[in-house]
């Protein structure tokens, strides 16, 4: 199991209802539903993983995020997760205030743009970043919208939303992200996990 | 033939009162069943058919002794596995293969009710159907599955039974039949009484049957039951065993004497006043208009596990009418998943074979009898 997945599930409290955007194979829907006693559902994009799901027997519907989230009402979810697909969207914006709105919580986690293999990368090469996590050629990425630990934390101010708890996810170890260590982490994290809120 | 003998029914002795505000009694209920129901008798399927289906499901139709409508889907090993299933189908009230319908003999006039039978609705349909429960001691269904009118009677039967079933699987279907989906129905309603032999309904007294009209409805009904590219594909501008177009009217395209045959088969199953009675209910059926407006209400006693099911190429019931059965269950917090199946086998998709569609089912049946 992913170590990711580990730590959203530690985030998780029970006895909760839970959507998870952009479920993809139903993974994490599966690992939660067996280590948790939660009610948990998902939406996917890819027709062909939704039927992954179903032959999981999870409750998922085909949809996007963009569009979709809005046949929920406020609060519907204890927790909204998307797990590595904000940059994907055509506006983060939106989809980061359809979360908050559909749930009381949001578990967010982002592939850190601003680790040091991705700005050597760059520096180095001077072409667009491809690594064994992003492994796609900028002309052909569907992570459209890249962004930083960083710049996550400022896009939080911006957009108003409070971060409640933030981890870094540096070399399978998992730590706190605050104030004080933000360009550290910045640099050594390959992914941040936050709980976000209103 | 003894037509009778291949039938099971049901007389229904509880009085329905019906939307109309007649009150049917001592009615019959033709049904059929695959696999056994077990111990427990908490493995029943209640399949809805269509239109135009019976309640011969699958296997060989001891009446026209073809292939049942969902051959495909039901069965041993298939999607809805009848080793492992009770499958229960009855052929909707206002039919014509042995349930009470327009063709029945009217008691008080020893002729066919025809045109005097009264108008039914989806309500009534499903009203009919849930005494097949009390008959076999069944208190809870697995699941409600159905495709086209099939789903719209799952959508009712939820509505009005929510405690009855543990699944529900509408296909392809709408909660509100569309002004483009009565104007078929009602391009086919006019075909068949535009008939002379038609005679008001009564042509059976006559022994005649309003075979040109009915085959035109059915013609017309089939073209919307068909996605363009499927057409296309299938038939493009083929000519039907000729070289060369003949400058007349007969059939000079593949795709003319296709439909011509669909009508002329269709004639030899279906009886014309059911074809009129039975549209008329899909098009009165309207479930948000019967909870002022608002379609969640429809579900909200409900804690059945729902997945809807539609078809990319199906523009009778298109993904967003499937999609707004999904919203108003969302609204509400009940459990449902979704899928748009791509097809290009147009809103037929259901019956034929589909591979995405077949597996989708079964996994979802699959898994949820597990739990």
């Amino acid at each position: 199991m992913k170590l990711e997945f580990k730590i959203i599930a530690d985030l998780l409290e029970e006895n909760t209802r839970i959507l998870d955007v952009g479920c993809d194979d139903g993974t994490l829907m599966e690992f939660l539903k067996k280590n948790k006693n939660i009610d948990i559902r998902g939406i996917e994009i890819s027709k062909k993983k939704v039927q992954v799901c179903i032959s999981k027997g999870l409750t998922v519907l085909e949809g996007n995020a963009e569009f979709d989230l809005k046949q929920f009402p406020e609060n519907s979810f204890d927790y909204v997760v998307l797990g590595q697909t904000l940059q994907a969207f055509v506006n983060p914006e939106i989809v980061i205030k359809e979360l908050l709105r559909v749930g009381k919580k949001a578990i967010v986690t982002i592939p850190n743009f601003g680790h040091w293999r991705v700005r050597l990368n760059l520096l180095t090469k001077g072409t667009m970043p491809v690594t064994k996590t992003l492994p796609n050629d900028w002309y052909n990425t569907p992570n459209i919208h890249m962004c930083t630990i960083k710049d996550f934390v400022k896009f939080s101010k911006t957009i108003n939303f409070k971060i409640y708890k933030s981890l870094a996810l540096m070399n399978k170890n998992v730590s706190n992200i605050n104030n004080s260590n933000l360009s550290f982490k910045n640099l050594f994290a390959e992914l941040g996990i936050f709980l976000i809120e209103k | 033939m003894n037509v009778k003998e291949n039938i099971k029914t049901l007389i229904v002795n509880k009085p329905l009162k019906l939307d109309c505000g007649q009150t049917i009694n001592e009615f019959p209920l033709a049904y059929e069943t695959y696999g056994s129901l077990n111990k427990d008798k908490n493995n029943a399927i209640l399949v809805f058919h269509a239109l135009t289906g019976d309640q011969f499901v699958t296997g060989k139709n001891p009446i026209t002794n073809k292939d049942g409508w969902w051959s495909y889907a039901v069965g041993p090993n298939k999607s809805i596995d009848t080793n492992k299933y009770f499958v229960i189908c009855a052929n909707v009230i206002g039919g014509c293969m042995g349930s009470f319908g327009p063709s029945h003999k009217n008691p008080k006039t020893n002729k066919s009710y025809g045109t005097d039978f009264p108008v039914i609705t989806i309500n009534d349909i499903v009203n009919a159907q849930i005494n097949l429960l009390d008959h076999f001691g069944i208190r809870k269904l697995f699941s409600v599955v159905g495709g086209s009118m099939g789903g719209m009677q799952v959508l009712q039967f939820v509505s009005n039974f929510p405690d009855k079933t543990k699944t529900a699987v509408p296909i392809a279907c709408t909660a509100s039949h569309s002004a483009q989906n009565i104007a078929f129905n009602e391009l086919g309603r006019q075909a068949i009484t535009a008939d002379h032999n038609w005679s008001k309904g009564e042509y059976s007294s006559n022994n005649m049957i309003p075979d040109k009209g009915l085959a035109v409805a059915r013609m017309a009904a089939h073209i919307t039951y068909l996605s363009k590219k499927g057409l296309q594909e299938k038939f493009g501008r083929k000519l039907q065993e000729r070289d060369d177009l003949k400058f007349g009217f007969d059939a000079d395209f593949q795709i003319e004497s296709y439909l011509r045959y669909q009508g002329s088969v269709f004639v030899d199953r279906f009886d014309a006043n059911s074809y009129l009675y039975i549209t008329r209910a899909m098009d009165y059926f309207d479930l948000a208009k019967q909870f002022k407006g608002n379609l969640s209400n429809a579900f909200i006693k409900t804690n059945a596990k729902f997945f809807v099911i539609s078809f990319t190429s199906d523009w009778l019931y298109p993904t967003q009418e499937n999609k707004d059965i999904v919203i108003a269950l969302n609204a509400i917090g009940a459990n449902v998943g979704f899928v748009e199946i791509e097809s290009d086998k147009g809103h037929d998709s259901f019956l034929l074979d589909v591979p995405d569609f077949l597996s989708a089912l079964k996994n979802f049946l699959d898994q949820s009898y597990k739990e």
